[in-house]
Formats: structure tokens, C-alpha cells, sequence
């Protein structure tokens, strides 16, 4: 039985990123199609009208959208490498804490780095404050998800890798390494697993292209 | 009397902490409704949800769950012998969760918008509302397949997560004298929201639409008079 899984996504986005570990974590062979956001293709448009947004998974035929919507479709559809635990008190928890890195995390550290001048500075108080947060979670386990990546630690490479490759092609300092040991380690750990290396777009080409779209005065996302 | 062992924080005027007591009310599960003082934050509520301080809360035992879908999501995987509020089948659970986090993030920020909107701003508001409401019409005819609700025979996931608007929508429409879900362009909904409303489940938490207006005016007096609150 043939199955057919395609992701179209942008190379550099985390939040494609995140589909890829996934896939990669339960074994799936996917294809991969690249999108150029200030082209998009008539494909992409076709399964997303609503938001016309990658990551789009295509599975048989059939869309399925918005990165945390695709993630728990593929811990449903494929067995294997659980991404979500088996309590529902535990999965209320890992939902929780992928919907703060969502809704708080991200938006913070983006504008920190990439935001209007004026909104740079609290932004990066923000990061200060959501980093701490997730700091004081972390407690003394090596990941998110116990011992093993889950949901929160692949939703998490927004500050697992694009962190980091944003304070560097934004030059400025987000993570504070005495404040944050914890959430080091829990980098380090992150970017030491096999499966999320595999996932990870070229640091270098990312840092270059972030700096060309966002710094030359191309102000959309 | 015993003491339920689930409890609920919120605020009868909140469509968020309307979805968990109607998600409770589906699975038959007896619970305290613990409300908060309007203008206040009770010791409970900022111990129990200490990173965002809001309602609604769900207390099991003494494990707190917090963020309106995510309980709703809980309270149908734990108690497992009442109806289910999400399909089994993956993808149709994926239909569900899109159009959620879509009423959610788009949905209700144009719905407040109008709200609050003035002038010019005003018809740009209530074109994203109709435009809104024009692609949630489209999919339920999609996800109900000829059913009473987005979830078929039964209140589901997407019924809760939209429905628990329609008495904020009902204010809208009179604040702002102007018909949002209607026969000719929204039919499918029209009927589906009488159908919802009227649901066992629903009846007894969805507040009266006159109830809300007063509430509506009073908040709106509180915002001339301060900055908008952050959300």
C-alpha cells in the first residue's frame, strides 16, 4: 500500500522545522517541498487557502495545517516514537507549555531581534522574563519530555536553534548563560540529539538570508 | 455534603470558561463552579495558573489544567465511558483542532475588534467577521455532513469551541446594529446555533444575552476611562 506524505515548508522556519523532527522521530518517509513565501505556489495556496501558511503536511492527498494541529495528527497517524505522553495530566501539561513557547516565546524573541526599533527593547525583556519561565520547568530534567525529546522540546527548537541563530544574525544577546543553566544544558542536549541535527537547516546560509531579508528593509515576515 | 473533587474558576460572562463546564455537562460529571470577583484574582486562581493569572482553571484533585481547549481536550480523555467530544479518526481530529486555534486567533480577535472598533475601522472589523463567518459556514456543511453539528450527531470539540461565542456575538450584533449570522448568507449556521444553544449541555451556561450587554457596557465604560487591558 503506497502511502504518500509531503511537507511543504520553508527551509529556516522553525516552525517546519519542528514537522521534520517528527517525521523523522517516528520514521517516516516524507517529501519535501520548499516554498518561497513571496511566491508561494499554486500547491500550497490549493491545501491552505484559509491562512496560505506553511508547514502544510499532505497526507494522501489530504492537508493538514498549523504546525501543533500536524504534530499531534502524526503522533496519532504513526506508531512508534511516542511525541506526546500517555497521561492526560501529563498531555494537558505538554500542551500547555508547547502553547506559552507558541503564543509567548516565539513572538518575543522574533521581535527582539527583528521588530520595529521602538518595541525591540521591551521585547527583549519579555525573552528575559518567558526564558526564566521555561528555566523554572525545565527542573532537573534533561528534557522537556523526561528523558526523551517530546512535544515541548520539538516545539522548543524555536529556542533550541533559531535563539541562538537569530541573537547572531540580529547581533543581540538573548540568552543570559548565568541566569539560564539549565536551559543551556537543555540546548546542548537539544542539539546533540540525532534526529533534530538531521532537521536543522545550515546555520551559516540561515544567518546570512535572515540578515538579507530582515535587515535590508524588507519588513515582511 | 461532599465536596466535588473537580472544580472550575471562572467568570459566568467568559466564553472561555463556558467550554469546560460544557465539556463537564456532555460527560455527566458533577463539579464546584468557584467564580472569580470581576475586577480580582483569587489566591486559588494565581496558585493554580501562576504564568498567565486567568480563568478558566480546571482543578482535578489537586492537579490544576489550564488554557480553555486544552482542558476540553482533558476532560475528554479522562472521563472515557461518557460521549466523545473529538472524532477518532486522526484527520477529522485535525479538521477539529484547525478550526479551533482558527476561531481562536482569528476569528475572536476580529469579533472584539468590531467591538471596540470606531469609524473607518469599524467596516474593516466587520468585513473580517463576515468573511470569518462565511468560512466557518463552509465548514460545517464539510464537517457536520448533513448533521446537526461540526462534531455530527453530538456537540464536539469545534461546536464548544465556537459556540461558546455565539452569546458574545449576539451583543456584537446589537451594540453594533448589525446582523452577523443570517439566513440568506450563513444558513447553515443560523440553525446550528439555535441547535447549540438549546443543547442540554449549553443551556444552563450560556449566559442571557442581556446579561452579557450589561456586561459589555460596563466594560466598555472601564476602557474610556483606562488603557485597554493586555491579553
Amino acid at each position: 500500500m503506497a502511502e504518500e506524505v509531503v511537507l511543504f515548508g520553508v527551509r529556516g522556519s522553525p516552525f517546519t522545522c519542528r514537522i521534520e523532527i517528527a517525521l523523522k522521530l517516528k520514521g517516516v518517509q516524507y517529501k519535501y517541498i520548499n516554498e518561497d513565501l513571496d511566491n508561494k505556489s499554486p500547491l500550497l495556496l490549493k491545501y491552505n487557502p484559509v491562512h496560505k501558511k506553511v508547514p502544510v503536511l499532505v497526507h494522501n492527498g489530504k492537508p493538514v495545517l498549523e504546525s501543533l494541529v500536524i504534530l499531534e495528527y502524526i503522533d496519532e497517524t504513526w506508531q512508534g516514537y511516542p511525541i506526546l505522553p500517555e497521561d492526560p495530566y501529563e498531555r494537558a501539561t505538554a500542551r500547555f507549555w508547547a502553547k506559552f513557547i507558541d503564543d509567548k516565546c516565539f513572538p518575543a524573541i522574533f521581535k527582539s531581534c527583528w521588530g520595529e526599533e521602538k518595541e525591540r527593547e521591551k521585547a527583549v525583556e519579555e525573552v528575559s522574563v518567558v526564558l526564566k519561565i521555561l528555566e523554572d520547568e525545565l527542573k532537573e530534567k534533561k528534557f522537556f519530555g523526561g528523558e526523551n525529546v517530546g512535544l515541548v522540546d520539538i516545539v522548543a527548537v524555536v529556542i533550541g536553534f533559531s535563539l541562538g541563530v537569530y541573537e547572531e544574525a540580529a547581533r543581540v544577546e538573548l540568552l543570559n548563560k548565568e541566569k539560564l543553566p539549565r536551559l543551556c544544558n537543555w540546548i546542548d542536549e537539544f542539539l546533540s540529539n540525532s534526529f533534530i541535527k538531521e532537521s536543522l537547516p545550515p546555520r551559516d546560509k540561515l544567518i546570512a538570508s535572515l540578515r538579507n531579508r530582515f535587515r535590508s528593509g524588507n519588513a515582511s515576515k | 455534603m461532599a465536596k466535588n473533587d473537580v472544580k472550575v474558576l471562572g467568570a459566568w460572562p467568559s466564553p472561555y470558561v463556558m467550554r469546560p463546564r460544557i465539556a463537564l455537562n456532555i460527560k455527566s460529571v458533577n463539579y464546584d463552579f468557584l467564580e472569580e470577583t470581576f475586577g480580582s484574582k483569587s489566591e486559588l486562581l494565581l496558585q493554580s495558573n501562576p504564568v498567565h493569572k486567568k480563568v478558566p482553571v480546571l482543578i482535578h484533585g489537586d492537579k490544576p489544567i489550564c488554557e480553555s481547549m486544552i482542558i476540553v481536550e482533558y476532560i475528554d480523555e479522562v472521563w472515557t465511558s461518557g460521549p466523545s467530544i473529538l472524532p477518532s479518526d486522526p484527520y477529522d481530529r485535525a479538521i477539529q483542532r484547525f478550526w479551533a486555534a482558527y476561531v481562536d486567533e482569528k476569528f475572536f480577535a476580529a469579533m472584539k475588534g468590531l467591538r471596540s472598533a470606531q469609524g473607518e475601522e469599524r467596516k474593516a472589523f466587520l468585513d473580517q467577521v463576515t468573511e470569518g463567518l462565511a468560512l466557518l459556514e463552509e465548514a460545517f456543511g464539510k464537517c457536520s455532513k448533513g448533521k446537526a453539528f461540526f462534531g455530527g450527531d453530538r456537540i464536539g470539540l469545534l461546536d464548544i469551541a465556537f459556540g461558546s461565542f455565539l452569546g458574545w456575538l449576539k451583543v456584537t450584533e446589537k451594540v453594533n446594529g448589525v446582523k452577523l449570522l443570517d439566513e440568506a448568507k450563513t444558513p447553515g449556521l443560523v440553525k446550528w446555533a439555535e441547535r447549540f444553544c438549546a443543547d442540554a449541555a449549553v443551556k444552563s451556561v450560556m449566559p442571557e444575552t442581556e446579561k452579557l450587554l450589561e456586561v459589555s457596557k460596563v466594560l466598555a465604560a472601564k476602557m474610556k476611562g483606562a488603557p485597554p487591558p493586555k491579553n
